[in-house]
């Protein structure tokens, strides 16, 4: 068990260190960090002063050793435009990308995992109708399902907000929407937006591994002995579909993240995914690289934790390293 | 022999075939397809007038409704967006723009993991570990993060007048980059499943060249799962470039891509000007829900446990 | 009363070429305490028996006719909760493949306690102690220390004595063994058939046994029903149908299974695959005949008549094989320490000699297809060396790729539906060889040639025009033949060649590939787990055992008196055709 751990934490530190190159390298070539901080008038000395106080002059090597250790530490540095430090930046907006990503990932499984063992398991109207909706729900690009939303539900019907977090509650540094009343009418629209894609993703994958094993031998086998139906398909189909689904899960939080960009650009949302938005439109490297590797650093966490699920879940790969 | 092995011995060709004219579904979702790309890569025939002409819009004519709303203009059949250009002109250009990049990014995801995905997958060894770990790094920052990097790496370092120039190429290859994982894995797990077969251990025992039995022997009998992607990547690439577009950062405002046109009507879809949302989405939607369901019937059609 | 009574059951399945008879009136009966087995070739319809019986036939197909009696009640009336109700409790079934059909993220216990208590009102402590009687019963070891286990763990063997022992466990009346020995090897089938007989025997059980295989028939049912496309073309006394079967193609299957106990010449009287049109039959490439490929074929390499006549013991060796190893690596190297090697094969010393056929025997993970593998060049060799014709033969990744030996010896493959390239047409398959080696760059000669190999390995001419998956595993088997002939080889490699396929096609592959060896003079290296086929092909015989070589012998010496220990239980647990007439 603590070799695998071992091996999958080797790893991560691999992936780790490729993705802080990239941002590191992001931070170096693209654009002169120099002339970024600079304004029109400064004299060459002072920018050569800069650049040697910068260490810019370093060989590559030190100021990437540099570039991680800041990274470790939690010095990212300053936003070129805002010329505030990265690390407030973000902590201020992570937050709110975090609640929104966790809600809509509950959605996402609440419905979609059902609903998909269902379509696996029946068929019908309903069970048709279903992945009808699943083929378009794939279909539709995310903006467009939020200014759909929007549309209906904030300026026809007019019963929800449809732009910012609404009332929060402070905790610490933590801002809360799930907390109020307000935050939490303010968070469904998005939350409902950034979950229909990987709710229909959820619901075709789990079918179709559910489908799988009600092929195997083993269930035929189960059948013919009689085991009720429910624990036919919840104990021996459902248990066997988990590891596959539990790593689309895993990459789906990615996905996530990733179309949180979408999501709060539409609802104007105030997480991270604004703050890279915007940090792309004028060019701010730092928050670009910093915000690459956070998302790097969630990744490897989720794999991380998808492994050691897989070794709860199933024997053959807990046996076979505790063997190893 | 029995009837049974008969049937099990038509033709895989023909099963395509035959699965497809039964399946009304699809034959409707091929055709809508087929009409998508021709009005795209007839736009310039087809379009009423040629929204880039920055001299035939008249920005007196923006933001008409539709021809048969009262206050229409017959000239605009689904009305104008804000700057006064055809709606209809502007969405199957939009359309040509979205399919262009499109295609050219699957197409180049596609060489790209292909390639990458055969040697893997043949050789084995050092250089398959290496590729593969760059694609789990690679998959680790979904395709929407690493389109947007490329792109504002792509604006870090081209000179702004450049950039406008520039960005369809910059926007396929960030599409593309973004995408070539999902081919190289495929390819890499079936050609692993081919190359263990006994006519490719026959070819070797031959003494043939490797890349004559990656090409002649493995690449046909990959193409199945191949093609299921090439579609299904097709939408997620179109998908992409609208994104990227409403976003902001995708192709030029003055050549306006689906997902452009989308963004700015979403400014004036609240003060009633709507048309200028609805007609570029249900257009984007039609023509991915409709390669989504090739895609789906390619899947199902080639899977070998559902026959 | 009969324990079960199938009366004219028809079962159709719906397809889109109009609906296939799966089951064509078949009717039989089962008595308790008894064993019936049901055999026949592939698309018999003997599976189908046992699903229709089950109540799970594969959808879509269907019940169209006739009546199930179980103790006197008609199951083809139950309604599905009812049925359900049934499977486990009173009909159970045995599957053929104990790897797959265990739920793998369950113990072993935790699967036979829930099947326990689905039918019965026991307490868990109370299933768990029967569950640990019945694996005690079907002969499991440390049952106490094992019962947690997850299936992965055990041994193909002991899995199915855990695949047994959930059927067993809610006391059924009725057991439906659908091929239950076939994933297994030799040494282990018998003791599984042994159990499955004992507990007939004393539980008064009475078992449906499905099978391909007439020795599996013959060594433990009391009666047998064969069947062909669906119909029940005879039935009687185990006794009686394999001593004198009254049907012809009982007959003829019979006579089609290679047999232990002695050497035919030939196969005789077997059952033609009735294949072809009349169309596929006229059609010919002008010229093109089987004897222009033998012409072609032996044009380079005179056959030596005095080596084919002289005793094959003084001929020279082709191929010699010196302290042979082979050792495989585990996928990704490790982080610390050694890399774990897996010894596939270990000091293999043998040689085939000019013109005759070697047979190599073991059982599963006895290294023989390895040992094929490290002749073509497929896996490089951990030590050793190999000898062709006298002169070094390089280890595959150092061997030229032009190298001559990449021509002179060629391979026909186990699998004939994995072996030719679906993708490319007959034609094409056959003509690479020739291509590939230079043999011939004209293209007119190149079709004359294809049209007539395929005239030799019996196939109609029109064959080259299809693509491998219109033909069936045997016809497949001839082309991958034909491709390998067409290189005009010296040594040709049959890693299992008739192990896929059926019995009565079995039979015709290897007529053919006697009659090709001795037209050609081919040295034969003829691999097989099956020492019935291995006695009607080889000249000498080798056994391997986990990559070890055990034994070397002359085929007659070998079979009547082998020296080797486990050779002897090979032998002794081979099911025998005792009860088949010749």
């Amino acid at each position: 068990m603590l070799s695998f751990i071992f091996q999958r934490l080797l790893q991560s530190v691999f992936v780790m260190l490729a993705v802080s190159l990239i941002a590191f390298s992001l931070f170096r070539f693209v654009g002169d960090p120099v002339a970024q901080m600079v304004g029109q008038e400064t004299s060459i000395e002072d920018q050569e002063n800069l650049r040697e106080r910068l260490g810019l002059n370093d060989s590559l090597v030190t100021q990437y050793a540099r570039f991680v250790g800041n990274l470790t530490r939690g010095e990212f540095g300053y936003s070129y435009r805002t010329r505030q430090p990265v690390s407030e930046m973000i902590i201020s907006r992570l937050p709110a990308t975090l609640e929104l990503g966790f809600v809509s990932l509950i959605i996402s499984l609440l419905v979609g995992i059902p609903a998909g063992i269902y379509t696996a398991l029946k068929t019908g109207f309903l069970s048709n109708a279903l992945l009808v909706a699943t083929l378009v729900g794939i279909s539709i690009p995310t903006f467009v399902i939020g200014i759909f939303l929007i549309y209906v539900f904030g300026v026809e019907l007019g019963w929800l907000p449809t732009f910012g977090r609404g009332d929060t509650v402070q905790i610490g540094w933590w801002q809360s929407s799930l907390l109020s009343w307000d935050g939490l009418k303010s968070m469904l629209l998005p939350a409902v937006t950034l979950g229909i894609y990987q709710l229909t993703l959820t619901m075709r994958l789990v079918r179709a591994e559910m489908q799988d094993v009600l092929k195997t031998d083993y269930i035929k086998f189960a059948t013919a002995r009689g085991i009720n139906y429910r624990s036919l398909y919840v104990n021996h189909a459902f248990r066997n579909t988990l590891v596959p689904v539990i790593t689309i899960v895993g990459l789906q939080l990615g996905g996530i993240i990733a179309f949180s960009i979408v999501t709060e650009s539409v609802f104007q949302w105030p997480g991270m995914g604004l703050l890279f938005l915007d940090s792309i439109r004028y060019v701010d490297i730092p928050v670009m690289s910093v915000y690459l590797v956070l998302i790097a650093v969630m990744f490897v966490s989720i794999n991380l934790l998808v492994d050691l699920l897989y070794f709860f879940i199933d024997p053959r790969v807990r046996l076979k390293s505790a063997k190893g | 022999m029995s009837l049974l092995s008969t049937f099990r011995r038509v033709s895989r060709e023909n099963e395509l075939l035959y699965l497809f004219l039964h399946n009304p579904v699809a034959q409707v979702a091929a055709l809508i397809a087929l009409l998508c790309i021709c009005g795209a890569a007839f736009s310039p025939w087809l379009a009423p007038t040629n929204p880039y002409d920055i001299a035939s819009i008249d920005i007196m004519d923006s933001l008409v409704p539709p021809a048969w709303s009262d206050e229409g203009d017959s000239r605009f059949l689904i009305g104008t967006d804000d700057q006064g250009r055809d709606l209809l002109s502007a969405i199957l250009y939009g359309t040509r723009l979205s399919l262009l990049v499109g295609l050219l990014s699957v197409g180049f995801a596609c060489t790209l993991g292909v390639t990458v995905g055969l040697m893997a997958g043949y050789f084995g060894g050092r250089f398959d570990t290496i590729m593969m770990r760059i694609a789990d790094v690679q998959l680790s920052l979904p395709a929407i993060l690493v389109a947007l990097l490329i792109d504002g790496i792509a604006r870090g370092i081209l000179p702004r007048d450049q950039h406008d120039h520039l960005m369809i190429v910059v926007l396929t290859i960030a599409i593309g980059l973004s995408l070539w994982v999902n081919f190289a894995r495929t390819v890499r797990a079936s050609t692993m499943v081919e190359r263990n077969k006994e006519y490719v251990q026959a070819s070797e025992i031959m003494g043939m060249h490797p890349l004559r039995i990656m090409l002649v022997h493995i690449l046909p009998n990959i193409m199945g799962p191949i093609l299921v992607i090439l579609t299904v990547d097709l939408a997620v690439a179109i998908l992409l470039e609208a994104t990227l577009s409403f976003l902001g950062v995708g192709v030029p405002p003055n050549q306006p891509s689906l997902g452009t046109l989308i963004r700015i009507g979403t400014e004036y879809l609240f003060s009633g000007e709507w048309w200028i949302v609805i007609f570029p989405s249900a257009m984007l939607i039609i023509m991915i829900v409709s390669i989504n369901i090739l895609g789906d019937f390619l899947r199902d059609a080639f899977n070998p446990r559902l026959r | 009363m009969k324990l079960l009574d199938i009366n004219k059951l028809t079962v159709k399945f719906p397809t889109r070429f109009g609906e296939f008879k799966a089951l064509d009136n078949v009717s039989l009966d089962v008595n308790a305490g008894e064993i019936h087995g049901l055999v026949g070739e592939s698309g018999a319809g003997k599976s189908t028996v046992g699903a229709a019986v089950i109540g799970l036939l594969q959808s879509p197909g269907y019940v169209a006719g006739g009546k199930i009696h179980f103790m006197g009640e008609n199951l083809c009336e139950l309604d599905a909760d009812a049925y359900h109700r049934l499977r486990g409790s009173r009909i159970s079934m045995i599957f053929q493949d104990p790897q797959t059909s265990l739920n793998p993220l369950l113990t072993i216990s935790a699967q036979l306690v829930e099947t326990i208590r689905q039918h019965s009102d026991l307490s868990h402590s109370e299933a768990l102690e029967q569950a640990i009687g019945l694996l005690k019963e079907t002969g499991l070891h440390n049952v106490e220390q094992r019962i947690d286990d997850y299936p992965h763990q055990f041994s193909g063997g002991m899995r199915q004595r855990v695949v047994i022992a959930l059927a067993l466990c809610t006391d059924p009346e009725l057991i439906i063994a659908d091929e239950p020995t076939t994933a297994l090897d030799v040494s282990v089938q018998k003791q599984i058939l042994e159990l499955i007989r004992t507990l007939c025997t004393t539980r008064n059980i009475g078992i449906i046994l499905i099978t391909h295989d007439i020795g599996v028939i013959n060594e433990i049912t009391d009666r047998v029903t064969v069947l062909r496309n669906g119909r029940v073309i005879e039935s009687g006394p185990t006794a009686k149908v394999l001593g004198h079967p009254e049907d012809e193609y009982t007959h003829a299957l019979m006579m089609a299974v290679p047999r232990l106990d002695k050497r035919l010449d030939r196969f005789k009287n077997i059952v033609a695959e009735d294949n072809f049109d009349e169309s596929d039959n006229q059609w010919q490439v002008e010229g093109a005949s089987a004897a222009l490929a033998s012409d072609w074929l032996l044009a380079e390499r005179k056959v030596d008549q005095s080596v084919a006549a002289s005793a094959h013991v003084s001929r020279s060796p082709i191929l010699e094989v010196n302290d042979l190893d082979v050792t495989f690596y585990s996928g990704q190297p490790r982080w610390f320490g050694k890399r774990a090697g897996f010894k596939a094969l270990s000091d293999i010393n043998l040689e085939v000699r000019t013109g005759e056929v070697l047979g190599i025997v073991g059982e599963s993970g006895s290294g023989k297809s390895t040992l094929a593998k490290a002749i073509v060049g497929l896996v490089d060799p951990s030590a050793g060396s190999m000898l062709f014709r006298g002169k070094a033969l390089p280890e595959g990744s150092k061997r030229d790729r032009h190298h001559a030996v990449r021509r002179q010896i060629q391979m026909v493959f186990q699998d004939p539906f994995s072996s030719l390239n679906n993708r490319l047409t007959v034609e094409r398959i056959i003509a690479e060889p020739i291509r590939f080696y230079g043999l011939s760059g004209d293209k007119k000669e190149i079709r004359k040639l294809v049209a007539s190999v395929l005239d030799l390995v019996e196939m109609p001419q029109r064959a080259m025009l299809k693509y491998p998956h219109q033909f069936s595993g045997g016809q497949r088997q001839r082309i991958a033949v034909a491709r390998a002939l067409v290189a005009r080889p010296e040594f040709l490699i049959c890693d299992e060649p008739t192990s896929a396929l059926d019995v009565s096609i079995q039979a015709q592959m290897l007529n053919l590939l006697k009659d090709l060896q001795q037209a050609f003079g081919l040295s034969i290296l003829f691999i097989s787990h099956n020492l019935a086929v291995i006695r009607q092909m080889a000249d000498r015989v080798v056994v391997l055992k986990e990559g070890r070589l055990i034994e070397t012998a002359e085929t007659e010496a070998f079979f009547n008196s082998p020296t080797d220990e486990y050779s002897q239980m090979l032998l002794r647990e081979t099911p025998s055709l005792s009860l088949v007439k010749v």
